[in-house]
């Protein structure tokens, strides 16, 4: 069987700043793996390369067995089995709530007005703001348009999903929602990368916990492994920060 | 004077109680009414209103402008800054997808174009236009007097026209694309799905406010040494004025500009309302 993701030596600067140097790292199909890491460290970077948002300097991003840094291949094809969730949502403001996630499907996949209405209403339904369909953006709670961007982008099905840092631009107490949705994709077996400074979630939810420092995965294992006991000095320093933000 | 509430700041004993900020606020109000209600009363008193009316307002002569001021002065001021708009408006958006190039020479000539013609005064524009024909024996501005006007608004117009659309493409952030692109949009989907309706919402206040701009510096007709059927508001104005020795007319003239202007002003200020309201 070939995995959802597979991350073969990736290498990304920027000018001078080499943000990412040699990440190797794979997701099996139906796995949650969370990235977790200081800022700076090159989660973001490391997502955005799955998805060519980035284009890698170096190495190879291969996404159900096909390589999408092949200069022949076609981007906006692959782009459209992966789904993105964007910490700040970027959902489009001129739109309702429905037409944000009606416009791809439209566009994109050519899906009729009625079907994509109808895949659009459950989506919607299915992160539960079925409610809110006829609202624009600006009238919404960034919870829920966090979770309107989470149905715009499955609606289009993908084989898996990014987010990145999806809760962090969030009032603490509309985190819930958003992570409450997330954590039922996973229960339905949906592939996930995830960057979260949410522990509680990458304990309970991940399959695996990836910790990444200076462009490097520095720790990759179970959450009970990285999390719990991690075997890195760099590790144990952040996750004191990051547990214990007084101390 | 006694103050009834303790004063904000704990004052020495002893020290005589300040006036309350909001007795000061009071005060500075009433100075500013009186001093009002003096130059008003001074004017009314002073200014000689037979000769102003006389001058200014004089209903026979108001009476001569007419049906021309209509028919000719602003059908022509219309037609002028209509064209100058549609041509500064398209000018200003090559210019400012030039400025967004990423073709270095583009960016220079566009960078270039938009500096001198903001920098330089709009009449110096036109009286070089005048010369256009001594510059390049044989050359016509094509659409003659019309076609003169057209291109001075226009190529003055355009420089301030690229700076709005570069600055409304510029607004839509970034993120904007990223998300259309990571939904498998095509880099000219996404533009024109996602980034030119947001542009252009951004733009239209701006755009209307050029319009405006633009139709008061129709004025500068004028010195193309126009004549005839082709006088615009400013110059019907003007050389009534001079027939009658009496400035009604101009007068005349500027309340039809505003005719035009006050409208358009009131409608820049509701789109902007509605751009920044919650749809
Ligand atoms: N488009 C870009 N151009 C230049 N430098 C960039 C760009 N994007 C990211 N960087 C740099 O790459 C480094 C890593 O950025 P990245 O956003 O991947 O970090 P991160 O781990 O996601 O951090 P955070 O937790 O703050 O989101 C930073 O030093 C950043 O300045
Ligand atoms: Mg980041």
């Amino acid at each position: 069987m070939t995995n959802a993701i597979e991350i073969r030596d990736l290498h990304k600067h920027f000018g001078k700043n080499e943000v990412l140097r040699g990440i190797d790292c794979t997701v099996e199909t139906g796995q949650v793996v969370c990235v977790i890491g200081p800022s700076g460290s090159g989660k973001s970077t490391l997502l955005r390369c799955v998805n060519l948002l980035e284009e890698p300097t170096r190495g190879k991003v291969l996404v159900e067995g096909v390589e999408v840094t092949d200069p022949d291949v076609d981007i906006d094809a692959v782009r459209r089995r992966i789904g993105m969730v964007f910490q700040q949502f970027n959902l489009f403001p001129h739109m309702t709530a429905l037409q944000n996630v009606m416009i791809a499907q439209q566009r994109v996949l050519k899906r009729g007005k009625k079907e994509a209405e109808q895949i659009a209403r459950t989506n919607l339904e299915r992160v539960g703001i079925g409610d809110k369909a006829g609202s624009y953006p600006a009238q919404l709670s960034g919870g829920q348009q966090q979770r309107v961007a989470i149905a715009r982008a499955l609606a289009m099905g993908p084989d898996l999903m990014l987010f990145d840092e999806p809760t962090s631009a969030l009032d603490p107490e509309l985190v819930g929602d958003v992570l409450a949705v997330m954590r039922k994709l996973a229960e339905e077996g949906m592939t996930m990368l995830v960057v979260t400074h949410e522990m509680g979630f990458a304990r309970e939810v991940a399959d695996r916990v990836v910790f990444m420092d200076g462009g490097v995965i520095v720790e990759d294992g179970s959450p009970d492994q990285v999390i719990g006991d991690p075997q890195q000095e760099r590790t144990r320093t952040f996750l004191k920060r990051v547990l214990h933000p007084e101390g | 004077m006694t103050d009834r509430l303790p004063p904000p700041v704990a004052a020495e004993p002893g020290a005589k109680a300040r006036l309350s900020p909001r007795k000061k606020q009071r005060i500075s109000r009433a100075i500013q009414y009186a001093v009002l209600v003096a130059i008003v009363v001074g004017v009314i008193l002073y200014a000689d209103w037979g000769s102003l009316a006389e001058n200014f307002a004089k209903p026979d002569v108001a009476d001569k402008a007419l049906p021309e001021l209509f028919t000719v002065a602003l059908r022509n001021t219309i037609i002028y800054t209509v064209g100058g708009f549609v041509f500064s408006f398209v000018l200003g958006l090559v210019l400012a997808l030039m400025k967004l190039s990423t073709v270095r020479p583009y960016r220079w000539i566009s960078t270039l174009y938009i500096e001198i013609f903001r920098g330089l005064p709009a009449l110096l524009i036109f009286l070089l236009i005048t010369f256009l024909p001594l510059a390049l024996p044989g050359f016509e501005v094509p659409g003659g007097t019309y076609g003169q006007g057209i291109l001075g608004l226009g190529l003055v117009g355009a420089a301030y026209q690229a700076e709005v659309f570069r600055a409304g493409l510029q607004a839509v952030p970034k993120g904007q694309v990223e998300a259309a692109r990571s939904l498998g949009m095509s880099a000219a989907r996404a533009q024109v799905t996602v980034i030119i309706p947001q542009a252009i919402r951004i733009v239209i206040p701006p755009t209307t406010n050029q319009f405006v701009a633009l139709l008061k510096d129709s004025s500068l007709v004028l010195f193309l040494g126009v004549s005839g059927e082709y006088v615009e508001l400013a110059k019907f104005g003007n050389d009534l004025a001079s027939q009658y020795a009496n400035a009604t007319p101009i007068m005349v003239s500027g309340l039809t500009y505003l005719l035009v202007t006050i409208p358009l002003g009131h409608l820049t200020t509701r789109l902007e309302k509605r751009k920044t309201g919650v749809r």
